[in-house]
């Protein structure tokens, strides 16, 4: 090719810079992603960053080829732009799939590396290929079962099984074995391909039985992984870029996971081989005459124009039953009576971190109503009425008080502390978690059975009818 | 031991640092852009991609790289896209759209 008319010294100084100044704007773009004020000016940077370090790969001397390249690059693009076009409710499963792409190409581009060092391959590469083809390939079909899960192609309920997670250990030990074989022993290339499939299987076997309210911790988990894979490939390669790269994603999913696992108070063991949110049978034969009070949206209605402050605690059934833009709405015809709402995010509410903040945004609620769990549970003492959308587990009081729930520790919403609490549920039946809810019978709770956008539709008919 | 192994560590240790401190300052409100924005920096692994696919090398890996170069940069191109339509969305009260 005639790009090679650079003097190849001078091309390397030339991607090695390139890749320099890509590092550097991508810790730039993270960095401006703290605030909602600058991010933007984040993904700009990150943006001129990867594409100066792809344009200055073309001119690599050891490049022969270029039309299959072209031809990849825009089946990515054709493949990319539907994928960053999802709409909010998605982005969950958008999330898992992307993952699934960036651990498939690490893990290809292992195998390839593999493939073209044999038979002269020492046990230290070998060492390293075999690590990040493992974690790559069980990334790759993990994240994608996830993705099945959310999508809700594969049930979201776990899949267990008596004896499941000794199964899993051996097929992972399988999988460690044979790179262990392949490491001491290079004369047995087919083993190669067999650590690669375990490894894939171990993937499924993994996520199969995790929960749908899990994903969170699992989305981070999985984040982690592909960001370790990518960083092993830069060992592989011997390129700091990939090394960096990883990095920074590798750790941005494990500190994810930790604040997932912190806002459930649970450890990343018990998330993934404790099959939470199974059929648990509850023992609630000796409470059958608890009492219930419940409300209509006219009454609701009338109870939220006359208060002053109001907190939402929106959850996965909001997602579900698309009511975020009729809570907005509402939002809105409050506001306008002077009324001040917030609502209150609590870090595992959604399927993934930050879910409940990206629909509300999406939905046009400003950010600055949106506040931490935190922050909600310092005011509310001053807080009139709490409107809960879909939410459970997280304004769960027992977390606090029975030492027998499964979620007895976890971080909540205490909104058993504010004045009036009311509660949009189609039903009084736990969630699938199966875990009974003591809020619903409190004195000061009022149960909106109904689904969640016809009933919010149904206070905002009310506001606006009554109020104006 | 192969050659930079001892380099890369370094660099690992230290970039996983970086990234701890740049991204524990990242608000939660922004927990899934941040997710978004780093999937697509890590798609960066797409210029390792293209050497696979474009140099002297086997059939096989050609098909590999091939696909590694589609998967990653369908990443780079979705993730920063996503990222930027995210963060669009967000706004404080009074500054709505329409």
């Amino acid at each position: 090719m005639n790009i090679t008319i650079l003097n190849p010294t001078s091309v390397q100084y030339l991607t090695d810079f390139s890749y320099i100044i890509a590092i550097t704007f991508f810790v730039l773009s993270l960095k401006w992603l703290s605030s909602p004020a600058t991010a933007r000016r984040g993904v700009l940077v990150g943006e001129i960053g990867a594409g100066m370090a792809v344009v200055t790969t073309f001119f690599n001397p050891e490049l022969v080829q270029f039309k299959w390249i072209l031809i990849a690059l825009l089946v990515g693009v054709i493949i990319g732009i539907p994928l960053g076009l999802v709409h909010m409710t998605a982005v969950p499963q958008r999330t898992a799939m992307s993952h699934a792409f960036g651990a498939l190409a690490a893990a290809l581009i292992g195998i390839s590396e593999y493939y073209m060092r044999i038979p002269h391959i020492n046990k230290f590469e070998m060492t390293e290929i075999a690590m990040e083809v493992i974690i790559g390939s069980l990334s790759f079909t993990g994240s994608l079962i996830a993705a099945g899960k959310l999508q809700e192609w594969l049930p979201q309920r776990p899949i267990v099984y008596k004896g499941q997670n000794y199964v899993s250990f051996t097929v992972l030990g399988a999988a460690v074995l044979s790179a262990l074989i392949l490491i001491f022993n290079p004369m047995t290339p087919f083993l190669f391909p067999a650590m690669v499939i375990i490894s894939l299987l171990f993937g499924v076997m993994l996520v199969t039985p995790i929960g749908g309210a899990d994903m969170p911790t699992v989305i981070a988990l999985l984040n982690a992984y592909v960001g370790l894979t990518a960083a092993l490939l830069g060992f592989v390669l011997n390129s700091k870029v990939l090394v960096v790269a990883g990095a920074l994603d590798g750790s941005s999913g494990f500190i994810l996971a930790v604040i997932m696992c912190k806002a459930m108070n649970r450890s990343f063991s018990n998330v993934l081989f404790g099959a939470f949110g199974q059929l648990q049978v509850s023992a609630k034969g000796d409470q059958e005459e608890r009492i219930v009070h419940s409300a209509t949206p006219e009454e609701a209605a009338a109870i939220l124009t006359a208060s002053n402050t109001i907190l939402v605690v929106p959850g996965y059934g909001m997602a579900v039953a698309q009511a975020q833009h009729k809570v907005r709405e509402m939002f809105d015809v409050l506001t306008k009576k002077g009324i001040d709402v917030k609502f209150g995010i609590h870090p595992v509410a959604g399927r993934m971190p930050g879910h409940m903040n990206v629909l509300l945004a999406e939905a046009d609620v400003p950010y600055d109503k949106l506040i931490e769990m935190d922050d909600a549970n310092g005011e509310m003492a001053q807080t009139d009425v709490v409107l809960i959308i879909g939410a459970n587990d997280v304004v769960n009081p027992a977390a606090k008080t029975d030492q027998s729930s499964p979620i007895y520790g976890m971080p909540i919403i205490e909104v058993n502390n504010a004045r009036t609490v009311m509660v949009i549920k189609r039903s009084l039946n736990p969630g699938f978690a199966g875990i009974d809810n003591p809020l619903f019978y409190l004195d000061n709770t009022l149960m909106l059975f109904g689904d969640a956008k016809s009933f919010v539709s149904g206070i905002v008919k009310e506001l606006s009818g009554g109020g104006e | 031991m192969p050659e930079g192994f001892i380099s890369n560590l370094y660099v690992f240790v230290l970039a996983g640092f970086l990234g701890f401190e740049v991204i524990r300052r990242v608000s939660p409100l922004l927990h899934t852009p941040l997710m978004a924005l780093t999937n697509a920096l890590d798609a960066i692994v797409v210029v390792a991609a293209i050497i696979i696919a474009g140099r002297e090398g086997t059939r096989l890996s050609e098909i590999l790289g091939a696909i590694a170069v589609a998967a990653a940069f369908s990443n780079m191109v979705g993730g920063f896209l996503i990222t930027d339509r995210m963060l669009r969305m967000f706004k404080l009260s009074g500054r709505k759209k329409q």
